[in-house]
């Protein structure tokens, strides 16, 4: 299947989950914030959202400093 | 014509200057402002126009005060800020120079939050006072914000985020402002607040350590209410410190960004 990453098409395995994608990424799940289909998902609930074919992913990563 | 002078309704005989104008309602101003911008006596008024007049050094009555503090606003922009309601989370060098442009705007309520306290190595960056360390920094800056603007109204609370209060101390605001240091805090405060307020917009800073160039801090949109000031990148760090140039200008597009979503604009871009 096929997702939109970030603006742009990504080939994945069936039935992955986002948390399963961020753990291949190897992003620090703790300093990212996660939209996906344009609703922005918690941390808990990223290992229970799977992917589906056709999905918009947006993964935003902050650094510190304010 | 009908002019709105200092915010009062007058009506006179066509073809007046806004000389003239002065001379009759308060011949000592000498400093003349028309439709936000400063103008010579000369100045032909028209039908609809706003006057202000302005004495220096005068410290003005109350009632004109707050007409007087946004006569350089654009006309229209003071009406829709006013009625407006920020959260900033976090007052340190984002938070406190974006309160302090939210305020110089006249923005209606400011709702301003954080556990931290004003210590010596804050003022490279923060916008705070040496008689003011030791004190609670929402409160020190509700005083800063009470000399610059007293018409904004200011809720501050000291007290720590967290992701069982946010949604009840922010519930009136129309625009969260993220202006934490730690990039944790900055996540547990967006995925809290959009959780509860999808529809409302959140402006976060992400990078503005260091000295790198200023062109480098943009504003993006993130997601679909989420916008993101910052080179999104220079983290501080060890060698790389955070510092008054750069902070500030990251603090001020997030201010601008505010402002654009309150007024109906993309952050972005021009189109409205």
């Amino acid at each position: 299947m096929e997702i939109t990453f970030n603006g742009k098409p990504r080939r994945l395995p069936k039935s992955i989950s986002i948390q399963e994608l961020l753990d291949q990424l190897q992003l620090d799940c703790r300093q990212v914030v996660v939209e996906h289909n344009r609703s922005i998902v918690s941390h808990q609930r990223l290992a229970e959202t799977p992917l589906n074919h056709g999905d918009t992913l947006e993964v935003i990563h902050f650094v510190g400093g304010g | 014509m009908q002019i709105k002078i200092n915010e009062q309704n007058y009506t006179f005989d066509d073809n007046l200057s806004a000389g003239e104008v002065r001379d009759r309602i308060k011949a000592d101003a000498d400093l003349l402002i028309v439709n936000g911008f400063p103008a010579s006596a000369e100045t032909l008024l028209h039908d609809g126009d706003l006057l202000i007049l302005i004495r220096r050094g005068e410290i003005p009555g109350a009632d004109e005060l707050d007409a007087l503090l946004t006569s350089r606003h654009t006309p229209g922009v003071q009406r829709v800020v006013k009625q407006s309601t920020v959260g900033v989370a976090g007052v340190g060098g984002l938070g406190s120079a974006i309160a302090i442009a939210l305020a110089r705007t006249g923005i209606g309520h400011l709702i301003i939050v954080d556990f931290d306290v004003v210590e010596p190595s804050n003022l490279n960056r923060q916008q705070y006072f040496i008689d003011q360390i030791g004190l609670p920094k929402v409160y020190a800056l509700r005083d800063t914000l009470a000399r610059i603007n007293p018409h904004v109204r200011v809720t501050a609370a000291h007290l720590r985020l967290t992701p069982a209060n946010i949604a009840e101390i922010f519930g009136h605001a129309m625009v969260l402002v993220e202006a934490f240091d730690l990039a944790e805090q900055k996540v547990m405060l967006v995925e809290t607040f959009a959780a509860r307020f999808p529809d409302r917009p959140i402006v976060t800073g992400s990078g503005m350590a260091g000295y790198g160039p200023a062109n480098s801090v943009q504003t993006h949109r993130a997601a679909a209410n989420l916008f993101l000031c910052g080179d999104g990148a220079t983290a501080a760090a060890p060698g790389t410190g955070l510092m008054a140039p750069r902070v500030g200008v990251a603090a001020h597009h997030q201010a601008n960004a505010v402002l654009r979503l309150l007024l109906g604009h993309d952050p972005v871009t021009e189109k409205a």
